[in-house]
């Protein structure tokens, strides 16, 4: 995906803590009774222009430009973690629930997006009817334990413009257990309306996609299954 | 009269023009827009003591206890820090760290008692915490490359300007992330004393994975809920003594003067503004450690993780551990840190000490700290 400007019209600005988020509202709904999908960027890209040509969904369709990314703030200082992004998308799925729990939305993720909206679906699981994995940048993340990789050292500032520097060399290198991911599938299991809450579609597997993918309660699919999964 | 704070919180975020739209409306709004009256008198702050005699920079004094000879800003990666420093500034440098959700003023005992053998002591204060700037984001990465920036600058600045090794302490959190940093960069380390930061595991019990899976669902949903309301809060003042004894339920092994003395240079006394035109201000003291922040919280880093970095340190070691567990201390049993040490390190435990050994026994860690270091060079 490519950052487009846009007029500023179809974005509202979400505060998270210090934080001012952009949601893109790309494509208001074709059919109401269908829930709205979220759009989750990988790792150093940004809510598309237009909805991309391979969502095949007649809800409303949003993406979330993550902190440091797009036309979200870029703060100083760097201090990524996936974890700080799912409370971002929390607040988008607060939006367009309108912080009603018997509300949900549908989250598709690319790459980085895709941990987070597996993060996102076992953190608040009665409010993501399904979440769809693919493949994208910052998919695989760093190690799964303790490694030599342990300080990567940064110029002194890296202030400047999206996609944030930090957040391309903090996120890029992120700790990604097998058993932590899956801890989430469990969640979502738990906790989702739906049968199989999780679907994979991602082509490259790294060991937390491929636990994930193995988990029950996940469908293992193609991305034209999964949209007719959680339509 | 007191000076009023900014209208716009100290938050360091970088947002040109063009990428910042908001103009208003509840999803912008953060208490700390609003105008809060902090940096009071030394009169004012002795007549907010509750009876209590503060000293003539308006602080709670303690025996031995010094406020640093030092103190200013540094700019770390666009965030503002504070450091303090005890010591002459030309004797050689050395670092200290301190643990989360403390302040380096917290080390007003500890740090001239090393300065007393002959070391410039540098400490800061970590994001968020004490008198540096409340950041945007948090994390472990963040905290080591705020403390590679203190590397730098107490080397370049030391007395021949050259850049060479140095001794660090660190307590709790500080010498578990110093631990980290020396498996890292062990170059920059002439020798690492960890003051109760090494984590063993999890204190969670053995339970049956469903009900670990609720207990984790708990904690995510705790921790959402606090970031969606997290851009609103806002320290309500309290009163000196209110605030020295609600500390003591984190600290319940410190004195009742020191805790005092910490809401004296870890809080400030402050006036926030009403709701309303016709709400009242509250005034009194507050902590400055961002508000933002929170106990608890989840991820898929494991504490023994750090135990295993331990055994491969090049540098001289020493673990300092009480055998008091308590609220902040980490539960980590010597004999389990034993199998775990240094070819060249040891670890010695102080029986009937907490968390806080630098606290509890200045004198006594101080010295241990002192001969381990070596003479000052």
């Amino acid at each position: 995906m490519t950052v487009h400007e846009r007029d500023t019209a179809g974005i509202t600005w979400l505060r998270h803590n210090r934080v001012d988020l952009a949601l893109h509202r790309l494509r208001a709904a074709n059919d109401d009774a269908t829930r709205p999908l979220l759009l989750l960027h990988g790792l150093g890209e940004a809510t598309p222009a237009e909805v991309p040509s391979w969502i095949d969904w007649s809800g409303a369709v949003y993406g979330l430009d993550f902190t440091g990314h797009g036309r979200s703030t870029v703060p100083a200082g760097g201090g990524y973690s996936s974890e700080t992004l799912l409370a971002d998308a929390d607040h988008a799925l607060a939006e367009l629930t309108d912080n009603d729990p018997e509300r949900s939305i549908t989250v598709v993720g690319r790459g980085l997006g895709a941990y987070v909206a597996l993060q996102l679906a076992g953190a608040r699981a009665s409010g993501v009817h399904g979440a769809i994995l693919l493949d994208g940048p910052g998919l695989a993340g760093g190690a799964t334990g303790p490694s030599s990789m342990s300080y990567t050292p940064l110029p002194g500032s890296l202030v400047g413009a999206a996609p944030d520097q930090y957040a391309l060399i903090e996120l890029c290198r992120e700790l990604r257990p097998a058993d932590y991911a899956t801890s989430f599938v469990r969640l979502a299991n738990g906790g989702s309306p739906a049968a199989t809450p999780i679907a994979v579609c991602a082509t490259f597997r790294p060991k937390w996609l491929d636990a994930v993918a193995d988990a029950p309660g996940v469908a293992d699919t193609t991305l034209a299954d999964a949209w007719s999964l959680y339509a | 009269m007191w000076l009023i704070f900014a209208a716009t919180h100290p938050s360091g975020l970088t947002n040109p023009a063009e990428r910042t739209p908001p103009t208003g409306g509840a999803a912008t709004t953060n208490a700390y827009d609003r105008q809060v009256t902090t940096d009071a008198t030394i009169d004012q702050r002795r007549a907010a003591a509750d009876g209590l005699e503060l000293d003539e920079h308006g602080e709670m004094p303690f025996p031995g206890a010094e406020r640093p000879a030092r103190e200013y800003d540094l700019d770390v990666g666009g965030l503002r820090l504070r450091v303090h420093e005890w010591g002459d500034a030309d004797a050689p440098p050395m670092l200290l760290m301190h643990g989360g959700f403390d302040f380096a003023r917290t080390f007003d005992g500890f740090g001239p008692r090393l300065a007393a053998g002959g070391w410039r002591v540098v400490s800061w204060d970590q994001r968020g915490h004490g008198e540096s700037e409340h950041a945007a984001l948090y994390s472990w990465d963040g905290d080591m490359r705020d403390a590679l920036a203190m590397f730098d600058h107490a080397t370049s600045t030391s007395g021949d300007g050259t850049s060479r090794p140095i001794p660090v302490v660190g307590h709790s959190k500080g010498g578990a992330l110093m631990t980290q940093l020396a498996d890292a960069q062990p170059y920059r380390f002439r020798s690492l004393v960890n003051m109760d930061g090494i984590p063993y595991k999890r204190n969670i019990p053995d339970v049956a994975e469903h009900e670990r899976t609720t207990m984790l669902a708990n904690d995510i949903a705790g921790w959402l809920d606090h970031r969606r309301a997290a851009g609103t809060k806002q320290r309500r003042p309290g009163t000196l003594t209110g605030l020295a004894t609600r500390r003591a339920r984190m600290n319940p092994r410190l004195p009742e003067q020191w805790l005092q003395r910490l809401v004296t240079t870890g809080g400030e006394l402050v006036e926030v503004p009403g709701d309303g035109d016709a709400a009242a201000s509250t005034s009194g003291w507050r902590w400055r450690l961002d508000p933002s922040m929170r106990f608890g919280g989840f991820g898929p880093w494991r504490p023994e993780w750090m135990l295993w970095r331990l055994p491969g340190l090049p540098m001289p070691f020493l673990g300092i551990l009480g055998s008091e567990m308590e609220e902040m201390g980490w539960g980590t049993p010597p004999d389990k840190v034993a199998p775990y040490l240094p070819l060249d390190g040891r670890c010695e435990v102080l029986d009937g000490v907490g968390h806080f050994v630098h606290i509890e026994q200045p004198d006594l860690v101080a010295g241990m700290v002192l001969e381990f270091m070596g003479t000052p060079s």
